[in-house]
């Protein structure tokens, strides 16, 4: 063996061993668990345990329950997650402008509710979206809409959800958009201005076009966030809200896994998550590639 | 509890108790995994319905014997019901520690006397809606996600439910009838399709008015006693639960609190019997409720005058000779969520309480198969 081997092997053998140990063994643990109907029968004799091989999967196929959970998550993070892009990108738009004052508050103000406690959050958002003495409806009201059981209506529970999801989050994204729109040179937008374009036409072809590699990363991180939503439905629905308008995958995977301990079950839930997620995440990718 | 322990360490002093503290809402997930570990405690106090999963687990010990020699924990002190839930096939696994039930919590300002039928029960909250003249005024409230509302009308009517061996029973005639029942107390519009967790303050609108009775446990009467001014606290009051018609009253209602187990692990098993003893004496017992406020499993210490001259506790003593134990499987709280849930669907239109019910079936079967199974083997 070379001695630039040697080395390189003792130098990646830490790194390698936590991976091996904290990511590798867990990951594969759980493919075999997903292969099984481990529940709380099997903690106490485990030979209660059956091999059933993608009868999880199958049975999950056949819950309804998975699919309205599947429909919610991609609901919440097909509305909610562009709706977070935009509203960070205008955040940081109005942030970057040259007449804006009081920079530094409005950023604290933005970015607030990301690191403000989700739990007392709830509280506050359940107070406005009352439906008799809630903040939200008594706007409404004052435009003459009647009155939304925002939280207990199964068609606008994750509306709600929405909203405050966004609220949540938005603050993140724009913190990075006006991190990237500071990197865009100066003297291209003086450029475009010489060669006559307008603000909207400068905002198109040079701010975007530049903005792309951020797009992609809040894009991505946003998914990933919006797609693995448990604490804004669990905090403000903890039920999965009515009718299970709000129930998200991985809500259902922590009732089937932590409430049931239906461990194999909820494995499979896991792996259909994964599933998601990298399909949502080289979507973009593509999508990227393609422009 | 620990305000206990100097005296028992006086008459044992060869015995030294730890006693640590989790809260309740953590303590199922949290033994669940000290089990796994290897760690679960020598005594522990446990809900009663997380009896036959741990049961299930083997972790914790039958105590059929060691009350069978006891001089001080006989079975008649206890409530026949509540005692119940402690046996799963045959074989006692704890001590009622403390009891809960459920009852009718009333306004006295607009209820005069409460219902003792069904039928009377439907007749005063016709009569509140009806005086109230607001379309948007609900007399009860009945949260759509609380399993047991539906649950206590279906057994007062003598629906068995699911049996032990894991079938499911929903198709009976008797639980259709008491979903019909559920159901149409919301048809009527008597109570609101919502959840609890719409509610901003239940205390406060109970208070306002706003409706005029709820089925709740003992620890309402103290969010009672503590949120509600003083000028209120005469308006209020508990009654036992209205029977179906035709049936004795008071109807049924749930066998709920905590029991004392022992670990099947522990290496001083005959220490913690002589702790459970310890603690299941009546003057133990009565200390016990004048500390915390719960409600002692020992019938003697109800003869204690804050019980006995209680007004507001005085429905929960009757109510506690008629509870029925729950179906003791592992499962029963996955099954009743089911049962609400169905319930949820039913009051917005989407079937009827019979087509319910068949669905219920259908759920719970395959919910249970990997326990038919196991029983099987």
């Amino acid at each position: 063996m070379k001695p630039e081997t040697r080395a390189a092997i003792v130098l990646l053998l830490p790194a390698m061993t936590l991976i091996v140990v904290f990511y590798l063994v867990p990951v594969t643990g759980a493919v075999v668990l997903s292969a099984t109907d481990f529940d709380i029968y099997s903690i106490g004799d485990a030979s209660a345990t059956r091999l059933i091989g993608v009868g999880n999967y199958q049975d999950l196929l056949r819950n309804s329950l998975f699919w309205r959970a599947l429909t919610n998550t991609l609901y919440y993070s097909l509305i909610g997650g562009p709706l977070t892009i935009l509203t960070a990108l205008g955040a940081a738009l109005l942030l970057n402008s040259k007449l804006a004052r009081f920079k530094p508050l409005f950023r604290t103000i933005y970015f607030a509710p990301v690191v403000t406690t989700i739990v007392a959050v709830a509280v506050v958002f359940r107070f406005l979206y009352h439906s008799r003495v809630g903040l939200l409806n008594q706007i409404l009201g004052l435009a003459g809409i009647a009155p939304i059981d925002w939280l207990g209506d199964p068609r606008w529970a994750m509306p709600a959800l929405i909203l405050f999801g966004i609220w949540k989050n938005f603050g993140y994204a724009a913190v990075i958009f006006v991190a990237g729109l500071q990197n865009v040179p100066e003297e291209l937008y003086e450029a475009a201005r010489i060669d006559g374009a307008g603000p909207i036409r400068q905002f198109r072809h040079v701010t975007l076009p530049e903005l792309g590699p951020t797009f992609v990363f809040v894009g991505v991180i946003t998914a990933i966030g919006f797609l693995q939503a448990f604490a804004e439905p669990y905090v403000l629905t903890p039920e999965g809200g009515p009718l299970n308008s709000t129930l998200t995958i991985v809500m259902l995977m922590y009732r089937e896994g932590f409430r049931w301990w239906n461990m194999g079950y909820a494995a499979a839930v896991a792996f259909v998550l994964f599933a998601l997620v990298l399909l949502g995440t080289l979507a973009q990718r593509l999508l990227r590639r393609v422009r | 509890m620990v305000a206990f322990l100097p005296q028992f360490h006086r008459e044992n002093p060869d015995i030294r108790v730890d006693v640590q503290q989790i809260p309740w809402t953590a303590a199922h997930e949290k033994l669940l995994t000290a089990h796994v570990g290897d760690s679960f405690p020598d005594v522990t106090q446990i809900g009663n319905t997380w009896i036959p999963e741990l049961a299930a687990l083997r972790a914790i010990e039958p105590l059929n014997a060691r009350v069978a020699a006891s001089k001080v924990i006989r079975e008649r002190d206890y409530f026949p019901g509540i005692w119940e839930t402690n046996v799963v096939r045959e074989e006692l696994y704890g001590i009622p520690w403390y009891v809960d039930t459920r009852v009718l919590f009333y306004r006295t300002d607009a209820i005069k006397t409460p219902p003792r039928t069904w039928s009377e029960w439907i007749a005063t909250l016709e009569r509140l809606k009806r005086q109230s003249r607001d379309p948007h005024f609900y007399p009860l409230f009945m949260p759509t996600n609380e399993w047991p509302q539906p649950v206590i009308l279906a057994v007062q009517r003598g629906a068995e439910l699911v049996t032990f061996e894991g079938e499911a029973r929903f198709e009976d005639p008797r639980f259709v009838d008491a979903f019909s029942f559920y159901l149409d107390i919301y048809r009527r519009g008597l109570a609101q399709v919502m959840s609890n967790s719409q509610v901003a303050n239940l205390y406060q609108q109970f208070g306002a008015g706003e409706f005029a009775m709820f089925i709740s446990g003992p620890w309402d009467i103290g969010n009672l006693r503590d949120r509600l001014p003083p000028e209120q606290q005469d308006k209020w009051s508990t009654a036992p639960l209205p029977a179906p018609d035709g049936t004795p009253y008071p109807g049924a209602s749930l066998s709920g609190g905590s029991s004392l187990v022992i670990s099947s692990r522990s290496k001083k098993q005959d220490a913690c019997w002589k702790l459970i003893e310890f603690l299941s004496r009546p003057e133990i017992q009565m200390r016990f409720y004048e500390e915390s406020g719960d409600l002692p499993a020992h019938r003697a210490a109800w003869a204690s005058p804050r019980l006995a001259n209680d007004q507001q506790i005085a429905a929960f003593r009757i109510q506690l000779d008629h509870t029925v134990a729950l179906p003791r499987i592992p499962e029963w709280e996955n099954v009743a969520t089911s049962i609400f849930e169905s319930g949820q669907l039913a009051t917005r239109g989407r079937y009827n309480a019979r087509e319910g019910a068949l669905e219920l079936d259908k759920k719970v079967n395959a919910m249970l198969e990997k326990r038919r199974w196991v029983l099987a083997r």
